[in-house]
């Protein structure tokens, strides 16, 4: 031990991004009666904001905070404090327990006389020691934020393996005090930190002495029940109850090995009135790794104050809840006994009446509430379209239950990013699906549907389907059900498969949920008579909150192109259905394989998911020759948004994009001008329904940027309106094409080009600096060798694009990407690089393997 | 006003120094040989005199004498010759013209340079015109042409509005640099591409560089000390371009691809021996322009727009329509 006494002091100059004049030096007299002095760095006093507070963690110092003491939110003073023992703060030659820390806290703050509003800010350990300062403090408390700590170690789970290596105590005095490993480590927990920040964060801690409080720090972090700083962190989290209505922030990185997502789980379940943002590949020092943290925190701050965003439901008629249906029908003896889903697996035909759905799903909702699934738990469902994820999903609602989806198109890298994220506290799925996330720890049960795996460890299922199901019977037979939800509980969390970056959960309410039924049924006039077949894997599960029957046809949903003409036919013949929606991708196919196969009943084709090409349609004339064909046009945050059908199509024409017709009942459609570009017709898609997501889980910050002012959705895509008043989409927005002359839109462009012979699907790109870019074209060529297009081609698609857009160059491939799902949104993102490293010359066996670069390029030029 | 335009044998000094008179400015032309621009419909006067000569300052300096503006376009071009030769003429000529004009109270100085003087051989994507940097330039010429631009740049003051102009790639009907070597290869059957030929090129066609030279001298005030590149704004891949100038002049395409990291070595072997060989022919390859040939080198021309009040007039389609006219 080396507890040498040592004044406080000022930083020395020139560490990168901090400012000699925050420095202050502040004496204070501790509990102990004993004179004290911190350092902190201060901004000085605000105008009529607050205070920040900010509170570093082992083993940093208020250096952690200099970005937001640099752009501090408008009006508002940041202090940023260091602790005593660490920093620039005293060597007081004392061991100051969390206890103390906090005592110490607040006789620094009544000697700064803050009496101001204040937001504590916190890091790592810093964490309780800022909440019991919050706690203390309440009467001038105004917000909380937190980013990757701890209050409490959950139940289900041992500490970080890093933390008890730390504790042994023959490590710990030689890694945190004697050597800088422990220092030195924290830095490089999510790669290699730049040097100049590594020199500011090692600046007062260069030698054994100055480095006693890390080890300290470590030393109490009470892992056992009998440590004395146990009682004082439990008081910490018990008292955060109190805080219920302070205004809190979360800010996370994921990749922590030390405060990974469950401790954020673990916080949410104490402050779930909290907003989250979880910086997707940042780590530990999140602050450090996600340059956007401090706007974020600028922007929440000063979001404070104004009204709160939720307008809170109106309560809704019973009949409208989600389940309502299936309990009406259930009990109406002209249709219990009449098939309510059916589906098929391994060709073997599945189905389920209304009244044994009824049933299903009392009693698995029983089941679900007997095993320990409460209301607001995350469910994780891990299970195809088919009788048991519709009864499953119905019961969770019914329960109060949050369930949690992934489209299997994420991938299981994407599968497992998307859960660990969302943190279920159970899992139901099949046996696939729990060894998919057989590492995911979750803090209730794991239920295993269908078939065990050979390996009955790799699951790790804790039930089965059959025995939750089974311990719910009696409960259900009895009536007795917990109680049904509000409109305003959280219902789902759905994650698609994004065109770009990693899948972003959307979350649902259900008045939300709610809504969307309605607005399907208003667009579609769906009645009590239709019928339908769902190829397109959300819309599987509507059927019964449509009240309506649903069948899945024989068929990989997660490859819309394994549905054939005779599969569809006997899904639509088991229900003699009346509806019928399918992916573009899943109607090719049927058209390819539908030969003498023609259905009369059915009333209304939809299609959506991709641009349905209007040739399409028309040759599902074929096959369905009463049915009007409808696309409409959405996205995963709401649905629908529009809808056009194939008489709407071909009366718009040709034009710069691809008409999806006008809005759905109950939904604003606005155009917002883009950036620099004024006069314009076209600009951002913006949409507001009834029936548009709540907000996306766990990404404040995206969804604060996704949302206007006045709460429009943007929907990232770019479109215009024609006189008729019709809506055009012509792209992405993060496809836009800067030209020096303009902002060029992609889909008019491919559309052109697509109608060239031999022209399988094109894309539009641009290469070069925004701002300067220059328009090139890729089109996909059957057999051919990717590069340069041929001359008589080239020509052609320029002639395609017209004389009024220069086309740099035409490429050609053999295969571009597309996304796995609908096997049609080109990855145009991936098209630009191949096309930016083609054609800027050099040799392609210049770009070293492995590069992301030739990873792209290996995807587009083959 | 007055106008100097030295090298004007070229197709584009020709160009200039028409463009000038057509407007009513009075032309001196300034070049080694004969112009052949005396005795045509326009008031041009005919001055012959080799700028990288020391004894011909004098008639330089009688020559600018009265003149409003000079454009500088004498240069020695090209791949051959000794850097002694390059720098007499490109460095020492330019350095004579700036004093000569300087001392006779010039007030707008266009100085032709080249985007080559700050071109390192890697790819050049969207970029502005960036310093001239003879350290980093490739072969003779653009390192020369490098120092002397920056000797123009330095000579900008109030008296004397200094203005760079570097047209990338000027082509036309009548150029002998680029059009005409390409089919003379192509002729002879020797045209091979470099690389794949998907590298995008910016080019010029020649009236749209002369239209901003003219542009250059008009706006020299409001632009001293700046170097700008100018282009078509339409680059292109050399695989199309180099196709497009044969199907223009009727003569076969490229037949063969040659390897980028063969081009560049044959051309090291090849400047070499025509270095140590002393020959005086321009050589079929040399590293340089396997380099040119084989990466992207195109520009941001929005502030070159911009300052100019400039924008070409001729389309890429439209010069490979009039080139093909002047084969006919």
């Amino acid at each position: 031990m080396n507890h040498r006494a040592a004044p406080a002091s000022l930083p020395p100059a020139g560490l990168v991004g901090l400012r000699p004049e925050w420095s202050r030096l502040i004496p204070i007299i501790d509990a102990d009666d004993v004179s004290r002095t911190f350092h902190v760095l201060d901004t000085g006093v605000g105008s009529g904001g607050g205070t920040l507070l900010c509170v570093h963690g082992n083993p940093t110092w208020s250096y952690l905070w200099r970005r937001l003491l640099a752009e501090a939110p408008e009006g508002w003073r940041v202090i940023a404090v260091d602790h005593l023992d660490m920093g620039f703060s005293e060597r007081t030659g004392t061991v100051r327990p969390l206890a103390r820390r906090i005592d110490d806290l607040g006789r620094l703050t009544d000697a700064l006389d803050l009496t101001g509003p204040v937001v504590t800010v916190a890091h790592d350990w810093g964490g309780p020691i800022s909440l019991g300062w919050a706690e203390a403090h309440v009467a001038q408390l105004v917000g909380v934020v937190l980013t990757n700590t701890a209050v409490h170690q959950p139940a289900h789970s041992a500490a970080p393996s890093i933390i008890r290596l730390a504790r042994t105590p023959a490590l710990r005095q030689l890694t945190c005090a004697t050597t800088t490993t422990f220092l030195e480590g924290t830095l490089r927990l999510n790669g290699r930190p730049d040097s100049l920040v590594r020199q500011g964060f090692l600046a007062p801690y260069r030698s054994a002495a100055r480095r006693q409080a890390i080890s300290d720090f470590v030393a109490d972090i009470p892992l056992e029940a009998t440590h004395p700083t146990m009682a004082t962190l439990d008081a910490v989290a018990n008292g955060l109850a109190a805080l219920h209505d302070v205004p809190a922030l979360f800010v996370w990185g994921p990749r922590d090995p030390v405060f990974g997502d469950r401790y954020l789980a673990d916080l949410l379940k104490r402050m779930p009135h909290a907003d989250v943002h979880r910086f997707e590949g940042a780590g530990h020092l999140v602050i450090e790794d996600a340059p956007d943290l401090v706007p974020a925190l600028a922007a929440w701050v000063g979001d404070l104050g104004a009204a709160a965003g939720d307008g809170g439901g109106a309560g809704s008629a019973p009949t409208d809840r989600v389940w309502a249906a299936i309990e009406t029908l259930a009990a109406d003896v002209e249709r219990r006994d009449a098939v309510a889903v059916v589906s098929w697996a391994d060709g073997a035909r599945r189905s389920l009446t209304w009244a044994q759905l009824g049933v299903g799903v009392n009693e698995t909702a029983a089941g679900l509430a007997a095993v320990g699934v409460h209301a607001g738990d995350r469910v994780g469902l891990l299970v195809p379209p088919g009788p048991e994820l519709t009864t499953l999903l119905y019961a969770a609602w019914r329960i109060g239950a949050i369930v949690v989806i992934a489209d299997a198109g994420l991938g299981l890298r994407g599968l497992r990013r998307a859960f660990r994220g969302a943190t279920p506290d159970h899992l139901v799925g099949i046996g696939k699906g729990l060894a998919a996330l057989r590492d995911l720890s979750v803090p209730g049960q794991r239920i295993l549907v269908g078939p065990p795996l050979r390996a009955a460890a790799a699951t790790g299922h804790s039930l089965t389907l059959d025995e939750m199901r089974g311990r719910g019977v009696a409960a259900a037979a009895a009536g007795d059900l917990p109680a049904e939800p509000g409109v305003d509980a959280v219902a789902a969390v759905v994650f698609t498969s994004g065109a770009t970056g990693p899948a972003k959960g959307v979350v649902y309410r259900h008045r939300q949920l709610q809504a969307q039924a309605r607005a399907l049924r208003a667009t579609y006039n769906i009645g009590d008579d239709d019928r339908l077949v769902a190829a397109f894997a959300p819309f599987a599960l509507y059927g019964p909150a449509l009240g309506i029957p649903s069948a899945v046809p024989d068929m990989d949903v997660t490859a819309p192109a394994t549905l054939t003409a005779s599969a569809l036919a006997a899904a639509i013949d088991a229900i003699d259905a009346t509806l019928v929606f399918a992916s573009p991708a899943a109607l090719r196919n049927v058209v390819a394989t539908g030969a003498g196969v023609q259905r009369q009943g059915v009333r209304l084709l939809l299609s959506a998911g991709a641009p349905v090409p209007a040739e399409l349609l028309r040759r599902m004339g074929d096959v369905l020759p009463n049915a009007e064909a409808h696309t409409p046009y959405g996205m995963t945050e709401c649905l629908p948004v529009a809808d056009i059908d194939l008489m709407g199509i071909d009366g718009a024409g040709l034009g710069n994009g691809v008409c999806v017709g006008t809005a759905a009942p109950g939904v604003r459609i606005s155009i917002a001008p883009l950036d620099g570009v004024a006069g314009d017709i076209t600009g951002e898609i913006l949409v507001d329904a009834p029936h548009r997501k709540d907000h996306y889980d766990r990404l404040w910050w995206t969804e604060r940027r996704s949302s206007t002012s006045d709460g429009w959705h943007r929907t990232g895509d770019v479109g215009h309106f024609d006189a008729a008043g019709r809506l055009w989409i012509e792209g992405r927005l993060v496809h836009l094409i800067t030209t020096a002359d303009g902002i060029v839109t992609p889909v008019g462009i491919e559309q052109a080009c697509e109608r060239v012979d031999s022209v399988e699907l094109a894309a539009a790109v641009g290469v070069g600096p925004s701002g300067t870019q220059q328009l090139v074209v890729v089109v996909q060529v059957s057999g051919v060798t990717p590069g340069l297009a041929a001359a008589q081609l080239a020509a052609a698609v320029r002639a395609a694009v017209g004389s009024g857009r220069s086309v740099a160059a035409v490429l050609v491939t053999a295969k571009l990407p597309v996304d796995i799902r609908h096997n049609s949104k080109i990855d145009r993102a991936a098209v630009a690089a191949w096309a930016s490293e083609v054609l800027a010359g050099g040799s392609a066996d210049a770009i070293a393997p492995g590069t992301w670069a030739t990873r792209l390029i290996a995807k587009v030029g083959r | 006003m007055r106008v100097v335009v030295t090298g004007a044998t070229s197709r584009l000094g020709r160009g200039v120094a028409e463009a000038f008179a057509a407007r009513g400015d009075s032309v001196v032309v300034m070049q080694r040989g004969e112009s052949g621009l005396v005795g045509a419909e326009f008031d041009v006067t005919e001055v012959r005199a080799d700028v990288g000569d020391p004894s011909d300052r004098e008639a330089v300096r009688l020559a600018v004498s009265g003149a409003g503006a000079v454009v500088h376009l004498a240069a020695k071009v090209g791949i051959v010759g000794s850097a002694a030769e390059f720098a007499r003429v490109n460095i020492g000529g330019t350095q004579t013209v700036l004093t000569a004009a300087r001392d006779a109270g010039v007030a707008r100085f266009v100085q032709v340079s080249s985007p080559s003087v700050a071109h390192s051989g890697h790819s050049l994507v969207g970029v502005g015109a960036e310093p001239a940097d003879p350290s980093a330039a490739r072969g003779h010429y653009s390192r020369t042409k490098a120092s002397a631009e920056i000797a123009a740049l330095a000579s900008n003051c109030d008296a004397m509005s200094v203005v760079a102009i570097r047209p990338h790639l000027v082509w036309g009907p009548g150029d002998t640099q680029l059009v005409g070597r390409i089919i003379e290869r192509a002729r002879s059957g020797r045209l091979a591409l470099v690389g794949n030929g998907s590298a995008l090129i910016d080019t010029t066609y020649v009236d749209n560089a002369v239209d901003a030279l003219v542009a250059a001298v008009d706006r020299a005030p409001l632009l001293g000390g700046q170097a700008l590149v100018v282009s078509n704004g339409e680059p292109r891949s050399v695989a199309e371009l180099v196709a497009r100038i044969c199907a223009a002049a009727g003569v076969p395409g490229p037949k063969r691809n040659v390897p980028t990291s063969m081009a560049k070595f044959a051309g090291g072997i090849v400047e070499t021996a025509w270095a140590l060989t002393r020959r005086t022919s321009e050589p079929p390859l040399t590293r340089f322009l396997a380099e040119q040939l084989s990466t992207a080198h195109w520009f941001d021309q929005r502030h070159t727009r911009e300052a100019l009040a400039w924008s070409p007039r001729i389309s890429l389609d439209e010069g490979f329509d009039l080139l093909a006219a002047s084969y006919r």
